[in-house]
């Protein structure tokens, strides 16, 4: 009977149903404490040890934390034990790499959703499903029709497999929602219990806010971990499936999902690269002088209007820089570059709108804001006396700024150029559409390149198969973009905050 | 006005006396809409140093840098009247501040060193006013500059050292012959010891007294017992006003004045 | 220690070296303001750019037709029964449509050597299925003759609006001169026209042969509900996590870790979120593919390093006399932060989040990896679960998605779709700049 207990509960998906129910016996626990220790003080406040709403908070908080804590890990947890204990059923024989065994797991997976739909929606009864059992080969055609299309025939120990997770979900989420309400209205009942005038309430409940803040100021921490171990764990079965000597130091990037591709980061690092020197190239001196102009000479009408109509150019999507590129620049480019005899310079060189220059010009403009308003808190923060030392010994503006200023504010403008190019680096729509798919090396800026970023966006969107290098490339090439940008930001963090702390 | 009346006399006698280095005549400044200076007339001789004291917020600081226009670097500051030096108008429109500055240096409250070397904090100025012909010629004026500031025994072994990372005295002394290094005619002071320990400004004191030699020098201080150790005239300023000048003895001996008196006595500021 | 020789050059002439100064000042400064024209330069045309490409996708053409709903075709049995009716297909709407058309030619006295078919293909292939929608909302207009706006088909559109013109249809199969003389005499009757579409902004996307049926709205309503994602999940997190920070954390090295952590996380390329959501909530926890609750746990990802960075500026501008003031009289630590510092810095944090949010608005790339893209959104949810939980796109996914196709006409919409997209980032960041000049405290 365990194995009826459905996903959702009244058409709303379980967990969630669990979620309301929790915070239901919570406010619930919050109505009783507070009820309860009033009664006990005979209505008078004033001989409680904490004010009153206090006790109802510890009630609701012993209610609601606890559960929904073993709500969240269970929900986590659930799908890894589920899969060991159906990895037993799927004979070794048909696992002879770590790629197979994922692919013939998400199968598995996909039979076992698709039953549950054509279950509920009555094109399979469960009497059907066990006359199927040794020869299952009419599934696909049934799953099919209730919209689970499957890639090839259920083989039986797939069925198999299927049920048995169909199960242990089943009994999960059974046995889920009964710890979860059983420690619910635990926590409830012990914190009513101990609702009387002389509890510390208000230090029991501090206590628990202090610790959810924990909870929340580590999540920064988590998400990291995660990052890192996400890409780690498929970079490893990259690995295994892929030299790595390859990746490195190969000389060509040839996906071929006919397998045996050359996989190498080195033409896209080339790519990205190039194109990050030259958005560099067009930010820096743009941005920093700007920022010298606005923060040096312009008067406070003038600060007022460009610095935020710069910062305008900071708050575009860069999706709208990508279809800039795409349809604006590189076209005028081609008109400029390209065409022969119908060009604007009457040449050849340019063929497409893509190109590293196209991406490159307007990732320039787009860093150019991020370029300024660094600078400009950078130059700000040098200090008025170095400016009146220079001017008292008859120095020009300009002299003071390129003799003092700059020098006083290098390792700050230093470390916000590095974190531009960190920005570049890791820059994902412009180049996706401004800069081309084709790998290569070449010094030439008038030819498409391809960059880190695209390959990672095509080679995880559309068909993805979790089983073949072309797709655990990607997360290879996702942890080396980490830990190129990781670098330059901490580099660059470290920099300006060891600028700031010498002249506070 | 009658504060005025006094100090126009004062100044009368003065230029009977000794050629004025630098005049100046009905100087108004203005912040944006307050009345930082009313009307003031002074003559700072040559080869003199002149003290200028008050309670704070008196003006002395805002007519210092005045007198190389340093003023000119705040937008809303607004200079009226007549300063000359050497009977030019400062306020020319000819005149560029950028060549005024080098004929009268500054030194600033705090020490302010460049984020530079010893050795290039010096000879900042010079280069950019292209004062020596051949990096023989700058070594000549650093060496000189520094001499002169009381501080080349001290950094002589360490010219490419940061000059940050001296002490607050020395920084002071550094910068004292940064300024003379553009070879100044006049020295203007704002405040230069307020910074420093009472050995450091002793230091500096008997280096501002050798100075005297060969500028005209112009101090502002908090401390009257400097402006009586240092200087040979004194200015004294009250809400914008030039109340009294004249001999610093004279000032704070007999001070005519009775705002004077009570300043001196310690009664106000 | 006489050798100082004054200068002795007047003030009131300036030598040559002074001269040249000062030509190299007024060339510094003319860089540092070609700098700044160059970048407002660039903000001009990227916005005239999208502004002029952009708002074409908020008109559209349509031509009017009186099509005679014949029984005989849709309801063969005349027992207005819905159920037959909805097994006429649109291929059974052609050829009524085709008669009109043709009735339309004819009563105009407009002559031309098209048969009804090649007039027909003037009309968007969306429009057969938006007659048959509007019979099957109420049988009981069959047998009548109702007048009807078609949509036309993205060349006429373009004829319309320049796109397309008679050079540029040497190289285009799907219309040809004769086509373009109907649609010249159909303007002069003035049955053909362009107006204002609404459908842009409220409706669905539309497959690669129909551009001009493809709107924006349902890309929006995914938008929402990730929005509604990172509301509910960033700020109560990112103001939990800042608090902790600001007013309890010991100065140790964990802090400091949390501390570097959130400031390098703020500058994590976005597309490493979308890689880490692809792993961790489709690849390991089997979330749906394309939800918005994907969309905006990994969007909520992103968005808390900032939300954090400027909420704990806010907590770190209350001045720490208040924070006395409430000790002073007996507060906890915690009542002296939920009861005055949070209040006081509120404004501040919200102005953060709206930022926050208006910045995941707009981002595009890890959408890209959870599946946002390559298919068509074409129902709005109905509900809040389904909203969440249902396959979707965004609106800048939805931008890419539509600069990816290769019909021109597609690109106007992406222009368009922009503008969308900007008009919300401009408000979001315009309710912010009044929060913070509304509520702003000089301490």
């Amino acid at each position: 009977m365990t194995a009826t207990i459905a996903t959702t509960f009244l058409g709303v998906p379980l967990g969630m149903a669990l979620f309301v129910a929790v915070l239901a016996i919570a406010l619930l626990g919050y109505v009783m404490a507070r009820g309860r220790v009033m009664a006990r003080a005979g209505g008078d406040a004033r001989v409680l040890h904490s004010l009153p709403n206090y006790y109802g908070m510890t009630a609701a908080m012993f209610a609601a934390v606890p559960a929904l804590g073993v709500l969240l890990i269970w929900l986590l947890a659930q799908p890894t034990v589920v899969q060991n204990a159906v990895l037993p059923l799927i004979p070794a024989d048909k696992i002879d790499s770590v790629g197979t065994q994922s692919l013939i797991l998400s199968d598995v997976r996909r039979v076992a959703d698709g039953l549950d739909i054509a279950l509920s929606q009555g094109a399979l009864t469960r009497a059907d499903i066990a006359a199927m059992a040794d020869d299952p080969s009419a599934l696909r055609a049934t799953l099919g029709e209730v919209g689970v299309a499957l890639g090839s025939e259920v083989e039986p120990f797939v069925l198999a497999a299927a049920q048995k997770s169909r199960a242990l979900n089943g009994q999960g989420r059974f046995w889920m929602a009964a710890a979860v309400l059983l420690i619910a209205l635990a926590g409830l009942a012990l914190a009513v219990r101990a609702a009387d005038p002389d509890f510390r309430a208000r230090n029991i409940v501090e206590r628990g806010i202090l610790v959810l803040l924990i909870v929340a100021a580590s999540l920064a921490i988590l998400t990291t971990v995660g990052i890192v171990l996400s890409m780690l764990f498929e970079s490893i079965n990259f690995f295994r499936l892929h030299d790595w000597k390859d990746f490195f130091l190969g000389p060509k990037w040839a996906p071929n999902f006919r397998g045996d591709s050359d996989l190498s980061i080195l033409p896209l690092l080339w790519g990205t690269l190039y194109i990050s020197i030259i958005a560099l190239l067009v930010a820096v001196p743009i941005g920093l002088f700007s920022a010298i102009y606005l923060s040096e000479y312009a008067g406070p009408k003038l600060r007022g209007i460009a610095k935020p109509l710069l910062e305008i150019l900071a708050g575009i999507p860069t999706i709208v820089y990508g279809l800039f590129a795409l349809l604006t620049v590189g076209p005028a480019l081609v008109r400029l570059f390209g065409r022969g005899e119908d060009g604007i310079l009457g040449v050849e060189w340019m063929s497409g709108a893509t190109s590293v220059l196209t991406a490159g010009l307007v990732m320039g403009i787009m860093l150019i804001p991020f370029v300024s308003s660094l600078s400009d808190d950078i130059i700000n923060a040098v200090p008025q006396s170095l400016r009146d030392g220079s001017f008292g010994l008859g120095a020009t503006h300009s002299e003071t700024v390129r003799q003092v200023i700059l020098p006083a504010a290098l390792p700050g403008i230093v470390g916000a150029v590095l974190l531009a190019a960190s920005r570049a680096i890791g820059e994902t729509m412009i180049v996706v559409l401004g800069a081309g798919a084709i790998a290569r090396v070449s010094v030439n800026p008038l030819e498409a390149m391809t960059t880190i970023t695209t390959r990672i966006v095509s080679q995880l969107t559309g068909d993805t198969d979790f089983a073949s290098p072309e797709t655990l490339v990607a997360f290879a090439l996702g942890l080396t973009l980490f830990v190129l940008t990781l670098g330059l930001n901490v580099l660059a963090l470290y920099i300006v905050r060891k600028y700031r702390e010498q002249y506070e | 006005m009658r504060d005025n009346i006094i100090s126009e006399k004062d100044v009368m006698q003065n230029q009977t006396a000794h050629p004025a280095k630098i005049a100046a005549r009905n100087v108004q400044v203005y912040y944006g809409d307050t009345h930082a200076i009313k009307d003031v007339n002074v003559d700072i001789e040559a080869n003199t140093v002149t003290a200028f004291i008050g309670p704070s917020g008196c003006g002395k600081s805002t007519f210092l840098r005045c007198i190389n226009r340093m003023n000119d670097t705040i937008d809303v500051c607004r200079v009226e009247g007549d300063i000359r030096i050497d009977g030019e108008d400062i306020y020319d429109r000819k005149v560029d501040p950028v060549q005024l500055r080098a004929k009268v240096g500054m030194v600033f409250q705090k020490p302010n060193p460049f984020p530079k070397s010893i050795y290039d904090n010096v000879a900042y100025g010079p280069r950019i006013h292209g004062l020596a012909r051949n990096k023989a010629e700058l070594d000549d004026i650093v060496e000189k500059a520094l001499r002169r500031g009381a501080i080349w025994n001290e950094v002589k072994d360490r010219l490419h050292a940061p000059g940050t990372g001296l002490s607050g005295g020395q920084q002071q002394r550094l910068c004292i012959a940064r300024a003379v290094a553009t070879e100044p005619e006049v020295l203007l002071m704002d405040e230069p010891c307020s910074a420093l320990d009472p050995i450091a400004t002793a230091q500096v004191e008997e280096l501002i007294d050798e100075l005297r030699q060969s500028y005209s020098v112009v101090i502002v201080t908090h401390s009257m017992q400097q402006a009586a150790r240092v200087s040979q005239k004194t200015a004294f300023f009250h809400l914008g006003n030039l109340v009294e000048f004249g001999e610093t003895d004279k000032i704070f001996t007999a001070p005519e004045d009775p705002r004077t008196e009570s300043y001196i006595t310690g009664r106000i500021g | 220690m006489t050798d100082i020789t004054p200068s002795g050059a007047s003030l009131l002439v300036q030598d040559a070296r002074t001269q040249k100064r000062n030509r190299a000042e007024a060339r510094f400064k003319m860089y540092g303001l070609a700098a700044i024209a160059v970048g407002l330069l660039m903000l001009v045309i990227l916005l005239t750019t999208i502004i002029s490409r952009g708002t074409g996708a908020f008109q559209q053409t349509y031509v009017t037709l009186e099509v005679p709903l014949l029984e005989a075709k849709l309801d063969k049995k005349g027992n207005r029964d819905l159920a037959d009716i909805k097994k006429v297909s649109t291929f059974g709407y052609a050829p009524l449509m085709k008669a009109a058309f043709e009735e339309k030619v004819a009563a105009a006295g407009i002559e031309t050597s098209l048969k009804s078919k090649q007039m027909a293909a003037l009309l968007s292939k969306d429009a057969a299925a938006t007659l048959r929608n509007y019979v099957l909302q109420d049988v009981d207009v069959i047998g009548q003759t109702i007048e009807f706006e078609f949509l036309t088909n993205s060349r006429v559109d373009g004829y319309l609006k320049g796109r397309v013109s008679r050079d540029s249809m040497a190289n285009d199969k799907s219309i040809n001169a004769a086509q373009l003389d109907l649609v010249d005499a159909l303007i002069a009757d003035g049955s053909l026209r362009k107006r204002f579409n609404l459908d842009f902004i409220t409706g669905a996307d539309a497959s690669d042969q129909r551009p001009e049926a493809a709107g924006m709205g349902v890309a929006m309503i995914g938008s929402f509900f990730m929005m509604l994602v990172v509301l509910a999940l960033a700020l109560p997190i990112g103001v939990a996590a800042s608090i902790y920070l600001e007013e309890f954390a010991p100065k140790n090295w964990i802090t400091d870790i949390i501390e570097v952590n959130i400031s390098n996380l703020a500058a994590v390329p976005s597309i490493v979120f979308g890689i880490l959501g692809l792993a961790v909530f489709i690849n390991y926890m089997h979330l749906p593919n394309s939800a918005p609750l994907v969309g905006g746990l990994v969007l909520t990802l992103m968005t808390l390093p900032t939300i954090i960075i400027s909420t704990r500026a806010s907590l770190k501008s209350v001045p720490p006399s208040i924070r006395d003031a409430a000790l002073g009289v007996g507060a906890s630590k915690m009542q002296s932060v939920f009861h005055h510092v949070l209040p006081l810095a509120a404004p501040g944090i919200l102005t953060g989040t709206i930022i926050g949010l208006a910045q995941a608005l707009g981002e595009t790339a890890p959408l890209l990896l959870i599946g946002m893209v390559g298919f068509i959104a074409s129902n709005p949810p109905d509900g809040i679960t389904s909203g969440l939980m249902d396959p979707n796109s965004a609106m800048p996914a939805q931008i890419y998605e539509w600069a990816k196709r290769a019909d021109p006409a597609f690109y106007e919409r992406a222009w368009g779709g922009i503008i969308i997209l900007l008009v919300f980032l401009i408000t979001m960041n315009a309710i912010a700049v009044l929060l913070r000049r509304r509520f702003e405290r000089r301490w």
